[in-house]
């Protein structure tokens, strides 16, 4: 058994919004009471659909925002709602972003923009030294040395993702948080990504927290998967489980939904009727009652907690067990 | 390990680099590459006033009093363009009237942009209410005519040029802080910027080194249309006697000593003139040149 | 008869460092009541071509084709007042991104009604009517109250139904859907997906579907064209495409999906898809290509245009090539 790298207890997420010119302020539970463990080494796969509070989990998580309420405990240290977290153990956890487009500085070149972490939070280090490890790095990610002094804009997608994962490992981190991290790329060039990230964390012993809304990749990336619906968690044990095993009639709606690339595989699809609710007035008792084909009367007025049922919990009143 | 790509070799030497892209840009708009050498030129002028101009601006030849320039009856071409009231030859003048105007378009464009730049970029990131205190502040700036503004100003602090490009840049500075803060605004919710946060960078960091290099397109496109409004607003204040006072040869000053000839001898009038209308149109056909360059929005695919 | 066939179209748009080539004689050819999906990564000119088709590029495009007939008609020879005539009534097309597709200033009731006024002969009365009649058929809830909403008051799916019913409002015989459910969820994506299929069987309307997601593809798609680099480089019916992939683009692309992975590394296609300024000589695919010669290297292998099962391959994988 492996250590926990990362412990979240309790950890939710509210923004107050105004709706209109002169509305109401709106609370908007973007991430609602959320525990889970992660061991190091592993990867913990986050799935749901848009507004279900994965990347407010990621920002959470990632320490660009703090938790509203609640704590996680990483490597040994202890975040909490009102304290800043201190600069190491910030520098122990990064992210790489979705769009690889967007998340490298189009002024900076190759060199600054691996060197720059190392040079804020090492001042220790000699620029010959950061250099040294900046071209290790570059190497690692399977780019080339000569790639150093060139400008972003001159990289295809592909490659401008293995540069922002080289920056993010410039600190050596233990934990990285990967938001979609190939969702905007080309099938060709995602699974190059995929593979680079399962040998990274071989050869690094990384831990990931990989947030994804595709399930074919999730189910080849994760070890365990946290399956989340409108801000709360509605189902988690490990992808094996999850994907034999769905209990709860979202995750058995998700798996349904989601295409196979198998044109002679015959579907019995769940068809999900209606929209996800606004999160500013989510519906009461189980968020996902009004468009659940198995909801009765009590789902409408209590909320199910979320329960350990076997080896993985489920939150729903009528769990489906095969 | 990974793959290594093999074909970056090749987009490298093909690729225009991110100057010949510029040029490529701006080249295709003949009216700003016209403006360009005329605004080069004009800065060679400035530069060589000293041995371009046959005479000194202030050598007065009481012989030649008032002669016409040389293809005008009365002319000749030891005076190319004729001279003034006191006999001072119009070309020297004019020459060194270009190197007046360059040091004022580039001091007024110097204060301005760094102070509106620094107080535009303190509004973007701090926000609150120290935003809104200087946002108010500059439209209330911009409420006034600038030229009024500056004339008040001037009349405070006493007609002189250094006075009149203090003033002239205070009017120009609010059109800075709100470009900027604008810039600071559209780049601050990308992710390199929440990237450089992650690693720890400090919010002067931020400002200068991370967010400050990607706002530049359009501040350099208003720095060089600002440029040619600034050497404007001078030669109305000067033309006002505000601005430089004689015997400088500043073009406005020069317009408003030969307003009592200006029936007598149409050439101490209409040269400055010219000379201050060919030096901004040049300046803000290459303003436009620039902006269709480094705007991104305005760029064809 | 096809509904629309062209043959040997070629894109080329102007740019300031030269001509760049975006789509490279391709042939399409859609029956009545097929669905034909085009897939192919970006920079494959997939969205490009139909662009073409739908007389929809912008002047710096240069478009040149053998012919373009589309239900008997040959679309190169018309003028924009005939083709716009045709676009938006008998041929019409969706997009990726539903919220931009609509002009967020007005109603949806106002631009579905717009819609129908360009192309039917309906008076005003009619015209909502029908308007009402186009929301119920593409699955939006309370359509009398939905006419009177803005695009931004609806969600992503919502505002994709709503252009689905401006598409099918006067009854196309072909609805192009350039990426219909990229920009939506799953779940979302299911419904979208479900209701471009019935509409297509109970309203006799041709869809050309195109994608990247081969996942929609096996699941929507009658016949697949694959294109890489604006060339397509073979057409096969879905089952055979996903069965037997012929050329060795198809075979590696298909073999990097995770969910046929066997292990923990998945097979992947080395380099990228070659731009404007890369563009290797012979067949475009040699550079990645595990299975290229020297002939790959120089020569452009040509697919013999009538067999339609022809590959632009020197080496066409056969019938015993593995899936991995």
């Amino acid at each position: 058994m492996s250590e926990t790298l990362l412990q979240a207890e309790g950890i939710n997420r509210f923004y107050t919004v105004r709706t209109g010119l002169f509305g109401k302020s709106a609370t908007v539970r973007a991430l609602s009471t959320t525990s889970f463990n992660l061991q190091a080494g592993k990867t913990l796969a986050v799935v749901g659909e848009s507004g279900c509070g994965k990347s407010t989990l990621a920002r959470v998580i990632s320490m660009i925002e703090p938790p509203g309420q609640g704590s996680f405990t990483l490597d040994g240290t202890t975040i909490k709602a009102d304290e800043p977290a201190a600069s190491e153990i910030r520098s122990s956890v990064q992210l790489v972003f979705q769009d690889p487009y967007g998340s490298l500085n189009p002024r900076q070149k190759i060199s600054q923009i691996l060197c720059e972490p190392l040079l804020i939070n090492k001042p220790e280090i000699t620029a010959a030294q950061r250099e040294e490890q900046a071209r290790e790095m570059l190497q690692l990610v399977g780019l080339r040395t000569e790639h150093y002094d060139r400008y972003p804009h001159m990289f295809s997608g592909g490659q401008r993702q293995r540069i922002a994962i080289a920056r993010a490992l410039m600190l050596r981190p233990k934990l990285l948080v990967l938001d979609e991290p190939v969702s905007a790329l080309d099938l060709s060039i995602q699974s190059q990504i995929l593979n680079l990230l399962v040998e990274l964390q071989d050869k690094l012993n990384l831990t990931y927290l990989f947030i994804s809304h595709d399930l074919s990749v999730v189910k080849h990336m994760a070890d365990e998967i946290l399956v989340m619906y409108l801000g709360r968690v509605v189902e988690s044990g490990s992808t094996e489980e999850i994907f034999t095993n769905p209990q709860h009639p979202y995750t058995q709606a998700l798996l349904s939904a989601t295409p196979v690339a198998d044109p002679t595989l015959e579907k019995n699809r769940i068809q999900l009727e209606g929209e996800l609710p606004s999160p500013l007035s989510p519906p009461s008792g189980c968020a996902f009652n009004p468009r659940c084909w198995l909801a009765q009367d009590q789902c409408k007025k209590e909320s199910p907690e979320l329960e350990l049922q076997g080896t993985h919990s489920v939150s729903c009143h009528f769990p489906q067990r095969c | 390990m990974a793959i290594v790509d093999t074909q970056i070799e090749a987009i490298e030497q093909q690729r225009p680099g991110r100057f010949r892209e510029f040029w490529n840009y701006f080249s295709e708009n003949r009216g700003a590459v016209a403006g360009l050498i005329v605004f080069l030129s004009f800065i060679l002028i400035a530069i060589f006033a000293d041995v371009l101009a046959p005479y000194s601006p202030s050598d007065q030849y009481r012989d030649h009093l008032l002669q016409p320039p040389f293809w005008q009856e009365g002319g000749t071409t030891e005076f190319l363009l004729g001279t003034d009231a006191v006999g001072r030859d119009m070309l020297s003048r004019l020459i060194h009237g270009a190197r007046f105007s360059f040091f004022i378009g580039l001091i007024v464009v110097s204060i301005s942009l760094l102070s509106g730049v620094t107080i535009g970029l303190i509004a973007g990131f701090v926000g609150g209410w120290v935003e809104i205190m200087i946002m108010r502040l500059m439209d209330v700036i911009l409420a006034f005519p600038s030229l009024l503004l500056a004339l008040v100003m001037v009349a405070i602090l006493g007609p002189s040029l250094i006075n009149a490009m203090l003033a002239i840049a205070i009017v120009l500075q609010p059109q800075y802080v709100r470009l900027t803060r604008a810039a600071v605004l559209a780049e601050l919710p990308k992710d390199y910027v929440t990237s450089a946060r992650m690693v720890g960078s400090g919010t002067l960091r931020l400002m200068f080194i991370t967010v400050l290099p990607n706002c530049l397109a359009p501040i350099i496109v208003q720095a060089a249309l600002s440029f040619s409004t600034a050497i404007l607003d001078a030669a109305a204040l000067g033309f006002l006697g505000l601005g430089a006072q004689p015997p400088k040869p500043e073009w406005g000053t020069m317009l408003s000593e030969a307003r009592e000839f200006i029936l007598r001898a149409w050439w101490l009038v209409t040269l400055p003139g010219l000379a201050i209308l060919i030096t901004v149109l040049s300046i803000n056909l290459m303003g436009d040149g620039l902006r269709d360059a480094l705007d991104p929005k305005l760029k064809r695919s | 008869m096809a509904l629309l066939e062209v043959n040997n179209l070629t894109v080329e748009f102007k740019t300031s460092q030269g001509p760049f080539r975006a789509v490279d004689s391709i042939d399409v050819a859609v029956g009545a009541n097929d669905v034909l999906a085009i897939v192919g990564e970006s920079g494959s000119g997939k969205s490009v071509s139909m662009l073409a088709v739908m007389g929809l590029l912008p002047w710096t495009a240069t478009v040149t084709a053998d012919s373009m007939m589309f239900n008997g008609v040959d679309l190169a020879g018309l003028d924009s007042k005939q083709r716009r005539d045709i676009v938006g009534k008998d041929m019409s097309m969706i997009f990726q991104e539903p919220m931009s597709s609509l002009n967020p200033c007005f109603t949806v009731g106002f631009q579905l009604r717009e819609a129908l006024k360009a192309h039917l002969p309906l008076s005003r009365r009619e015209r909502k009517h029908r308007a009402v009649e186009l929301l119920e058929m593409v699955g939006i809830p309370e359509p009398t109250k939905r006419l009177g909403a803005f695009p931004h008051q609806l969600s992503g799916g919502m505002n994709q139904r709503v252009m689905i019913a401006m598409a099918i409002a006067c009854k196309p015989k072909l609805l192009i859907a350039d990426e219909p459910t990229t920009a939506l969820d799953v779940t979302i994506q299911a419904q979208i997906l479900e209701l471009l299929l019935e509409l297509n069987q109970q309203h006799d309307m041709a869809l050309v579907l195109i994608t990247h997601d081969m996942g929609v593809v096996a699941e929507t798609a009658q016949r697949v064209s694959v294109q890489y680099a604006g060339q397509k480089v073979e057409e096969q019916s879905v089952e055979a495409l996903f069965a037997t992939p012929r050329h060795p683009y198809t075979h590696a692309l298909l073999a990097a999906l995770p969910e046929r992975a066997t292990g923990k590394m998945l097979p992947s296609i080395p380099g990228v898809v070659p731009g404007q300024f890369d563009r290797p000589s012979g067949c475009l695919f040699s550079p990645r290509c595990e299975f290229a010669t020297e002939l790959c290297v120089k020569e452009v292998p040509i697919a013999n245009s009538d067999d339609p099962t022809s590959v632009r391959c020197h080496y066409p994988l056969g019938k015993s090539a593995s899936v991995a």
